[in-house]
């Protein structure tokens, strides 16, 4: 079993949904990123987003593009983030990791040596925004190859057959890209994301996850009483870039803590 | 060697390894209506009659095919014909493209269109055929391209468009490309997205390519009407690739036409500051497809350069990728001084002002025409024209207005 299923096995014996937080690797500043990493576990994630810095990110917002440029004006690439994977899991061995980036850098570095590297630095999942399933058959599998779990974004134009072939090839959990638009636009619709959760857990089989415009702990705490997990990102980036250094980390636990605690509390309301 | 079955892209849009749907899922469902859409237009004859129509009576076409006499004499070998795509209606062979996909804006009823523009030519394309068609326009420009090209600007903004200058990124077409990619998701119920050029994810290299083909079509009926053969080779110069897509494009299957495409070197290839993607890059992915692209050695897109801002672009769309692959076309740099002599070569010998991005075809062809003998023929894509460039060809010869 992965440690990410093994993750949503756990939560749900316990009755809770996951909080999956997003960081980009190198934003602030590169030696900023592990102790960000082990702050988001302290407060309370389940699993972790990594994004991997891209100079042109065609399918994230403003926000997460400034992220972006901020880690490659620090000369961070796949390779270093991997590094950061490797540190973070000298404390840390329980809390699964997912890169989440562009097909590019992954392509250049090559399948094989990016999904071995991979695996060797204590990654467990990939997300690359723009593969979609036709264009990930090959990379699915070396993925799976090497253990790490393949995760695939899902929106709300996605026809029933894509439900299909995406759940055919991904595992972990699926990313429900709960809005039209890029991530950190506006704030989501949260019936139509009810709508929306059952046709795909009946076609994927795999738990549900949903970001893009969860801005605060209040429509955290509605998503998770729907979804398997929460996914949570620009919002943080923004904590991110408006908090001096010396604050970073004190600042984003605040936030993930606050969004934990809500959609605790929603879950054991809907539970009671 | 020729290729009588070319039959490419496949249905799931490649090119061999190249091309491809490579686009975050929120934009799956677009490209599928789309597809769609273009198909069912492709077997409406009338779809197909008010294409010619509007290409006849509002672009000006066909455009001419003429023999630069002097300019050959000169040259002391081969004959050079041009393709007058400046002769269009907006000056360029953009609009041949943009007429194709306005109409199919209207077909499938969205109301709004945007665009992203380099040089400013598929932005003033856009903005035309949006007033035409009544539709709202939407263009993304790069802030130093706004910069290198405020007279196109000024023009879309006459034909009623909004430009939004990209602050981000390098500040050139291709951070455009990522903002309008941007807008499309976002608005994609009310918005059309008319890309320049063929790159993107399919169905768009294909498509594009078959509204621009008109130019090679064309070439062929003139060129056997002129002088009785077909040339020795076709030069089109190539940034994201439309123009010389369109001409090379009827000419695949043709025996013995040599197909030739000029890259920006601008300061030379060596000097890492040019857009020369097939001849300098390799295969990656970028904006929907797979092909051959300008990228460090970690795949970062690396920043471009060339004199003409409509070749200033990382990659290239990815038929030239397979074209280049295949040995059917080749590739070759042309340095932005050697682009401004030909540009200088033709405004003095033959009374036309070029684009710089055509001048860069231009000037392949004064280097290879000598090495021939006069009987040989070169066709060249003159595929715009340099009312646009006066301002940065003056500023290269220390004159300000």
């Amino acid at each position: 079993m992965s440690k990410i299923q093994a993750v949503f096995e756990r939560l749900q014996a316990r009755g809770r949904k996951a909080l999956i937080p997003f960081i980009t690797a190198g934003d602030p500043a590169p030696e900023l990123t592990v102790p960000l990493l082990h702050t988001l576990v302290q407060a309370g994630a389940d699993i972790i987003e990594l994004g991997v810095p891209f100079s042109d990110p065609m399918a994230d917002g403003p926000t997460i593009q400034r992220a972006s440029e901020r880690a490659l004006a620090k000369g961070v690439s796949l390779r270093h983030v991997l590094g950061m994977v490797a540190n973070f899991r000298a404390d840390d061995n329980e809390t699964p990791i997912v890169l989440m980036g562009y097909a590019n850098p992954i392509e250049s570095m090559g399948l094989e040596a990016f999904a071995a590297a991979s695996f060797d630095a204590g990654v467990d999942g990939v997300l690359v925004v723009d593969y979609p399933p036709e264009e990930a058959v090959e990379f699915a599998q070396t993925l799976h190859r090497h253990a790490l779990d393949p995760i695939f974004l899902l929106a709300p134009t996605s026809s029933e057959a894509r439900m299909t072939q995406v759940g055919a090839l991904a595992s972990g959990y699926i990313y429900y890209v709960s809005l039209k638009g890029v991530t950190g636009s506006a704030a989501l619709d949260v019936a139509a994301v009810a709508a929306r959760i059952p046709e795909i857990r009946a076609r994927t089989g795999v738990p549900v996850g949903v970001g893009f415009g969860i801005r605060d702990a209040a429509t955290a705490a509605a998503v998770a009483e729907l979804a398997d997990a929460v996914v949570i990102g620009s919002r943080i980036i923004e904590e991110i870039e408006q908090s001096p250094s010396d604050k970073v980390c004190v600042n984003v636990g605040t936030l993930v803590d606050a969004i934990r605690r809500a959609m605790d509390a929603a879950v054991s309301r809907g539970q009671a | 060697m020729t290729q009588p079955d070319y039959d490419l892209p496949d249905a799931t849009g490649h090119f061999g390894q190249y091309g491809g749907v490579f686009v975050a899922e929120t934009l799956i469902g677009a490209l599928d209506e789309l597809k769609e859409a273009y198909a069912a237009a492709q077997r409406d004859p009338q779809f197909v009659a008010e294409f010619d129509y509007d290409l006849r009576h509002y672009v000006g076409r066909p455009s001419p095919l003429y023999h630069a006499r002097r300019w050959s004499e000169v040259l002391g070998g081969a004959q050079i014909y041009l393709k007058r795509e400046d002769l269009n209606h907006t000056g360029a062979h953009k609009i041949n493209n943009c007429i194709g996909q306005a109409m199919l804006a209207r077909r499938m009823h969205k109301p709004r269109v945007i665009a992203e523009t380099g040089a400013g030519q598929h932005g003033v394309a856009t903005a035309t055929v949006a007033a035409r068609y009544g539709m709202e326009c939407v263009v993304y420009m790069g802030s130093e391209d706004i910069r290198r090209q405020a007279a196109n600007v000024y023009r879309m903004k006459l034909l009623g468009a909004t430009v939004v200058p990209v602050e981000s990124g390098s500040r050139t077409l291709k951070d455009a490309l990522n903002e309008a990619m941007r807008d499309w998701v976002t608005n994609v119920s009310n918005t059309f997205y008319i890309i320049g050029t063929v790159a993107g994810p399919h169905p768009y290299p294909m498509m594009v390519r078959d509204f621009q083909s008109v130019i090679g079509r064309e070439a062929i009926a003139q060129m056997q009407e002129q002088c009785g053969r077909q040339p020795d080779a076709v030069i089109a110069c190539v940034g994201g690739g439309s123009n010389a897509m369109g001409i090379f494009h009827p000419y695949i299957p043709v025996a013995g036409v040599r197909l030739i495409g000029v890259e920006a070197a601008g300061e030379g290839i060596a000097t890492g500051r040019h857009a020369a993607s097939l001849t300098a890059g390799r295969p990656g992915v970028l904006h929907g497809n797979r092909t051959y692209l300008l990228q460090d050695q970690d795949g970062q897109i690396i920043e471009t350069h060339s004199i003409s801002a409509g070749l200033d672009y990382p990659g290239v769309g990815p038929e030239h990728a397979w074209l280049k692959d295949s040995g059917r076309a080749e590739y070759v740099g042309v340095s932005d001084s050697e682009a401004l002599q030909a540009f200088h070569d033709l405004c003095r010998l033959e009374g036309i002002i070029p684009a710089l991005e055509s001048s860069h075809a231009l000037a392949y062809a004064s280097r290879l025409a000598p090495t021939l003998p006069q009987d040989r023929i070169l066709l060249v894509n003159l595929s715009g024209r340099g009312d646009k460039d006066m301002h940065t060809v003056a500023e290269k010869s220390g004159i300000t207005f």
